[in-house]
């Protein structure tokens, strides 16, 4: 039986909440387990950081991951290099596992076009905010991988609001009628800033939504990073090379909480309980792999202690990589609107640069 | 001598779209019917057995689930051709297009830019039903990092769709469906292209200069030959692109003239008139010898069609309207 043979609301699990292993634990080598754990300290603590910045002023506004990392890193861990992830805007943990740049993820919140940039090797679509809109993206370009023969791999991230959506529904419809290589992995957060999944929907599991498109949907926990890294695993493959009687496109709904804010801009103390945060916090994905790594005998005090300050040194790295980046030049606000650049923008331009050229910065700039 | 077809505007935009599906495995048509049915405009008609289900798709009746897939497959580097069956139905798709198809090359740097050709019969004057007749080329002319184009003759259509479809921007192309059997052309067999961005002069006047493009540019030719019987010579532009304008061509024509009138169907209110005009200021204040005139559709909802010909300018309106200006 594969996990795509089981009930929608038999969750995949393979460590409990105390970290003991309670299904079939993916075949990873200790480094790899290893990886992922420093991944989702380091996502981790990223996501505290970053919520600092933009408390310091030093960032815009910013959603922050905490409680998702076992969602995102083990998703993303079942990646190939060639494989192409389609964010929405909270995966900045998926991210990092698939090669973007700590630095990236920090210009977008920070105002900056360029962290939208991907370097050229990193598969990863821009930032989707509009809710659930990348979901046609991710099945449009998994169907031309297919069109042309290629043998890619597209997983698309978006949260269980997004499943109220119309473009989730035109989609995973389309990616269910032309068969194409698509992950479509539901963070399933339990709210849409302030909206409980109760509200986005009377099914009883997001996962069985897939049953209407004819495609497999299972249930994971997404707290629990070997159930999330194996089930990707598997639809991945399946996306790739199917069985003749089974549906490339797979949903997947990972049942997880975020910690904290939808973004930093409004206060989850309104709208939910303490407790239930509490009972969530103790499933914390990150203590149930340390503690089943280190019943393992992979992780010790020691090797902890390493992998906390290597964290700490590489977001500081980047924290001060992405705030020594100039500000964009002023030719960079209409340089990629086109290909090439119309008549009436170049005259846009020379004329805010005449402007500048005559008045100074200080004449636009608020600091 | 190459050979030519003489071709009403809608089979010159299946003939386009014949033509870029052989020349380039990239182009994908793909939208609601435009299969074995050949589009319900006939546009896409034979398609499907020339070039097969993966090439010519009929997709499920959704505009995003059309748009947002073509957005996605274009990123990818192919050339989708997605059609929406009447633009009046494009709403449910704004959203892509206005959040994603015009966005994604500035929004990645130019990493991934869209060569996607978004198509749909437009505007009025058939007697269709409901939401069938609307012309709202201005949402899509308002919407940075997309271009807009509206062919008034077989030719013209078809070497505008080539170029649309082989360019490395998104392109909304509007298709005037009144004019889609009005008359024919000869247009070639072979590939070629009429560039996006400059207008074309269909008459020469030096009294008045009339903007226009789409359906409207007959009725717009039909009121200057009238008037020209009355000594008065109107100087004819035909836009042809909506987006980016031909800011040289309009400035030149009133330049020439002093006076302008530009027509459309689309209400007048937010209408490309009103972005006519203020260029006309901007760029030629002191050659104006009268107001601007807008003779356009009327700001209200499209109507059923036993009121559309006294919504849609007549050649009598365009005429007035020209009067006007001249007689300033």
């Amino acid at each position: 039986m594969t996990v795509f043979d089981r009930a929608y609301d038999d969750t995949v699990r393979v460590l409990d909440e105390d970290g003991e292993v309670v299904g079939d634990v993916p075949d990873l080598d200790d480094d790899s387990l290893v990886e992922m754990y420093r991944h989702m300290r380091l996502a981790r603590h990223f996501d505290g950081r970053a919520v600092s910045l933009q408390r310091q002023g030093r960032m815009g506004t910013y959603p922050p991951l905490s409680g998702q990392e076992g969602a995102q890193i083990g998703s993303a861990y079942a990646l190939d290099d060639d494989d192409w992830m389609v964010p929405s805007y909270r995966e900045h943990g998926a991210a990092l596992v698939h090669g973007l740049p700590l630095k990236q993820t920090l210009l977008y919140w920070m105002g900056h076009e360029d962290g939208n940039n991907a370097p050229p090797d990193v598969n990863v679509f821009p930032v989707a905010v509009p809710i659930a809109s990348q979901v046609p993206h991710a099945t449009g370009a998994a169907w031309a991988s297919k069109l042309r023969g290629e043998n890619d791999a597209f997983i698309c991230y978006f949260g269980d609001g997004a499943t109220s959506e119309g473009d989730f529904h035109e989609g995973v419809n389309f990616a269910g009628v032309f068969d194409t290589p698509t992950v479509f992995f539901c963070n399933n957060n339990q709210w849409a800033i302030s909206v409980p999944r109760e509200r986005q929907t009377r099914s009883a599991t997001l996962a069985q939504k897939a049953e209407a498109y004819g495609i497999d949907g299972v249930q994971v926990d997404g707290m629990d990073p070997l159930a999330v890294y194996s089930v990707t695993k598997a639809a991945l493959k399946k996306a790739r090379d199917p069985d003749s009687d089974r549906p490339r496109p797979t949903l997947i709904e990972a049942v997880q909480y975020r910690f904290g804010a939808h973004t930093t801009a409004d206060d989850p103390t309104v709208y939910r309980d303490d407790d239930e945060v509490e009972r969530w916090k103790r499933k914390d994905p990150i203590d149930r792999l340390e503690s089943y790594l280190r019943d393992e005998g992979v992780l010790d005090d020691e090797r902890v202690a390493e992998i906390e300050s290597s964290v700490e040194a590489r977001v500081a790295d980047a924290i001060d990589e992405a705030e020594s980046m100039a500000r964009p030049d002023l030719r960079e606000l209409f340089e990629h609107a086109y290909a090439e650049l119309p008549p009436e923008l170049e005259r846009q331009y020379e004329a805010l640069a005449a402007l500048r050229d005559d008045r100074g910065d200080a004449a636009f700039l608020e600091d | 001598m190459t050979d030519t077809q003489n071709l009403t505007l809608v089979q010159a935009v299946r003939d386009g779209l014949h033509t870029e599906l052989r020349e380039d495995d990239d182009v994908v048509v793909m939208g609601q019917d435009v299969g074995k049915n050949g589009g319900v405009f006939r546009a896409t008609e034979g398609l499907f057995d020339e070039f097969g289900g993966d090439r010519v798709i009929d997709t499920p009746l959704a505009e995003s689930g059309i748009i947002g897939t073509a957005v996605g497959m274009s990123a990818m580097g192919m050339r989708p051709v997605p059609e929406i069956q009447f633009s009046g139905f494009m709403y449910p798709g704004f959203d892509q297009v206005v959040s994603h198809m015009a966005r994604f090359r500035t929004r990645s740097r130019g990493r991934f830019t869209l060569p996607m050709t978004l198509r749909a019969p437009y505007g009025g004057g058939i007697r269709a039903p409901e939401h069938h007749s609307e012309s709202k080329e201005a949402f899509y002319a308002h919407e940075a990092g997309l271009k807009v184009v509206v062919p008034s003759t077989p030719y013209e259509a078809k070497g505008l769709l080539a170029a649309s479809i082989r360019d490395p921007d998104p392109v909304v192309f509007l298709e005037p469906k009144l004019i889609y059997r009005a008359f024919r052309e000869a247009v070639p067999d072979e590939p070629y292209t009429v560039p996006i961005g400059e207008a074309a002069t269909r008459r020469e006047g030096d009294d008045v200069a009339v903007f226009t493009y789409g359906a409207m540019t007959r009725p717009t030719l039909e009121a200057a030959e009238t008037l020209g019987k009355e000594g008065i010579e109107c100087e004819v532009v035909d836009l042809r692109t909506v987006s980016p304008l031909d800011r040289e061509a309009i400035v030149e024509a009133f330049e020439k003239t002093g006076r302008a009138v530009v027509v459309h169907e689309a209400p007048k209110t937010g209408g490309l008139g009103g972005e006519i005009t203020a260029i006309l200021q901007e760029e030629a204040l002191l050659h104006q010898e009268a107001p601007i005139g807008r003779v356009a559709g009327f700001d209200v909802p499209y109507p059923l069609y036993a009121l559309e010909d006294y919504y849609l300018p007549s050649a009598a309106r365009i005429e007035e309207g020209i009067l006007e200006a001249v007689e300033f």
